[in-house]
């Protein structure tokens, strides 16, 4: 029950039906699988973990130690396979010294209509509170890469599966007048399910709301780098994740609008391999190019040069 | 609108159909017995159906709303516009993959004013309904809605979009052509046009599809529309991993007019005839022709900027948290 619970939490209350990653997740053994979750969730929970121990790739069954897993930037230095992070381990590889500061950390969610699904929306939020260590699914902090400033908004998926509700849209507004007013470059970071349903009409305002905010950062001349990472769906493909003056993604990340299975389910045919992984949006003209995590500094270094010089 | 017999009936209104047959078995009475007057029975018959259709109107459940919204007699966007304008010119195309046909558009004039008309199309009929992929639009669909206002804000005409939609196609060729990107295309683009906006949701509005063509200086939606971020069918298959929760759905979602107008996500309500718009189509088109008219000329004498910063503002301000 408890599985199944934490299934909900994590993957689904979101408008594309998609939980992707989690059948990998089901698959992994007893104590890889805890592991894996302690990596996967939040740094909170991760620090836990005691240094040391092992790690299994549930792409390619690779075993190596947490800590040379975290020197590879959670990258398989096997196969290559980007585990899921979160926005403090985003913020940790990016900017420059570890250094950041976090903005807006005061605003959390409320149950502006009395939603009740499975449990009450208010005791849900409490609850993915508790668990996660997290506010809301998107946090937003400042800092320096290779000296030069950058804000960046990061989603985490751990909280109600990165969905999109009020607060992250209040954020994604802030961070743009933020940027705006200090004439700093600003990336968002998209890994999320879609719109958040139990804030119903007020999720899919925010799909409205940040993309007018992102119309001022673009009369402002301020350049706004988009990250898809895996899985990005739904509501947030559908608005800011897809209106980068650069979109770019991480390797083999599940990128859409309609979740896989709901796509399955409407075509009734099997979906082909490489469907909605970056590479696939590549192909067809939709991303400027993919970046590979151990190489995203370096990257976000010579956009940042390039927009300035 | 059909007639009966050729009406048809939600489990809800079935007391109407038993209305209407005995009117038919009145009628039949009278034609036999050609001496005895049957005028009054049926004059209080037609009076017992407009009164059950008002009963109707003011105990709907929000579920019952959401089958309103898709009644198979309801007139679709085709309807209104032929209802409401004079001198359509349809127009097609998104002048890149293909023409979408579940999105229709093309300028018209609006008491004796051009403006442009966007919607989704739903069909009248089996064949019709597969044409029109259920009013699910393509990528193409969305580019073509854009290419078409783009061409009216060339020539400053006002736009006007009816939106009807059970959400944008979740396909495979829908993904390759990217679907959310042109729906982010156009919701960004709509926030920038220079000419006045207008959307009516006029029958389902279903997430991003609906957003799609969703963005104006004023929103409005028909009185038994719906709009939200996902269907009650989706919603309950997801959250409650089971088909069997829709009205529960529908209820925990609030996505009827009146809770979308309190909670300022719409700007109006555009009240619908007795018992729904499929009652009355001319009554129903009249009474949105007279809501546009009326908020175009307002819309007109706002300065492009201004009209363009206060929308922004407007979506601005949707959304609740805490802040501690
Ligand atoms: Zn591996």
């Amino acid at each position: 029950m408890a599985e199944k619970e934490d299934k909900i939490n994590e993957g689904s209350p979101i408008d594309s039906g998609t939980n992707s990653n989690n059948a990998q997740q089901d698959s992994t053994e007893g104590w890889f699988h805890r592991l894996r979750k302690g990596i996967l969730t939040s740094t909170a929970e991760k620090r836990d973990v005691p240094e040391g121990l092992w790690n299994k790739c549930p792409e390619c069954g690779y075993i190596c130690t947490t800590t040379e897993l975290k020197e590879n930037v959670y990258v398989c230095p096997k196969c290559n396979f980007h585990h899921r992070i979160s926005s403090e381990d985003y913020f940790d590889i990016i900017f420059d010294d570890h250094q950041f500061k976090e903005l807006f950390g005061e605003l959390t969610s409320k149950d502006i209509l009395g939603f009740t699904d499975t449990k009450p929306y208010s005791k849900r939020i409490k609850e993915t509170e508790a668990k996660t260590h997290l506010k809301d699914s998107m946090r937003v902090a400042t800092g320096k890469v290779k000296g030069n400033d950058l804000i960046i908004a990061c989603m985490d998926f751990a909280f109600i599966g990165g969905s999109l509700g009020s607060v992250m849209g209040e954020k994604i507004a802030r961070a743009i007048d933020h940027a705006i007013k200090h004439k700093t470059p600003f990336m968002l970071i998209s890994k999320s399910g879609g719109a958040r349903m139990m804030e119903s009409a007020f999720s899919l305002m925010q799909m409205a709301k940040t993309s007018g905010k992102l119309s001022q950062l673009s009369d402002a001349q301020v350049p706004y780098i988009s990250l898809l990472t895996d899985p990005t769906f739904g509501g947030v493909t559908a608005s800011f994740a897809m209106l980068g003056d650069l979109n770019i993604a991480e390797p083999a990340a599940l990128i859409g609008f309609a979740g896989p299975r709901i796509i399955k389910e409407t075509i009734r045919k099997d979906l082909p391999k490489g469907f909605q992984q970056s590479e696939f949006l590549l192909d067809h003209g939709f991303l400027d190019f993919i970046v590979d995590r151990k190489e995203l500094r370096d990257k976000l270094d010579q956009i940042i040069i390039l927009f300035k010089g | 609108m059909p007639q009966y017999p050729n009406r048809q009936f939600l489990d809800f209104e079935e007391p109407i159909r038993n209305l209407y047959e005995q009117i038919e078995q009145t009628k039949k009475l009278a034609s036999k017995n050609p001496k005895i007057d049957y005028d009054s029975t049926i004059t209080q018959l037609e009076g017992a159906i407009v009164e059950k259709r008002k009963d109707i109107t003011e105990h709907l459940t929000p579920w019952q709303r959401v089958q309103l919204s898709r009644h198979p007699d309801r007139p679709y966007t085709l309807k209104y516009i032929n209802k409401m304008t004079t001198n359509f010119l349809e127009l097609f195309g998104d002048r890149n993959v293909k023409d979408d046909k579940a999105m229709i558009g093309g300028f018209a004039q609006l008491d004796g004013h051009t403006a442009m008309f966007i919607g989704q199309q739903k069909g009248i009929n089996t064949k019709n309904r597969q044409l029109r992929n259920f009013g699910m639009a393509n990528p193409e669909g969305y580019r073509k809605a854009l290419r078409l206002m783009r061409l009216a804000e060339k020539f400053n005409k006002p736009i006007v979009t009816l939106i009807d939609t059970p959400g944008a196609y979740p396909g495979m060729e829908a993904e390759e052509r990217g679907q959310g990107e042109a729906i982010a295309r156009n919701i960004y683009e709509m926030m920038r046009l220079k000419v006045p906006v207008i959307c009516v949701i006029i029958g389902e509005g279903a997430s991003g599809g609906a957003l799609g063509i969703g963005v104006g200086d004023r929103v409005l939606m028909l009185e038994n529309s719906w709009y939200t971020v996902i269907s009650p069918e989706n919603c309950s298959s997801i959250l409650w991993r089971s088909w069997s929760m829709k009205e529960k759905a529908a209820e925990e979602l609030k996505l009827t007019s009146d809770y979308m107008s309190k909670f300022k996500l719409v700007d109006g309500v555009v009240p619908e005839p007795i018992g729904g718009a499929h009652w009355d189509y001319d009554a129903s088109a009249e009474n949105l022709k007279k809501v546009l008219i009326k908020t175009i000329k307002e819309l007109e004498k706002i300065s492009p900027e201004k009209r363009i910063t206060q929308r922004i503002e407007k979506f601005e301000k949707m959304g609740q948290w805490n802040e501690a």
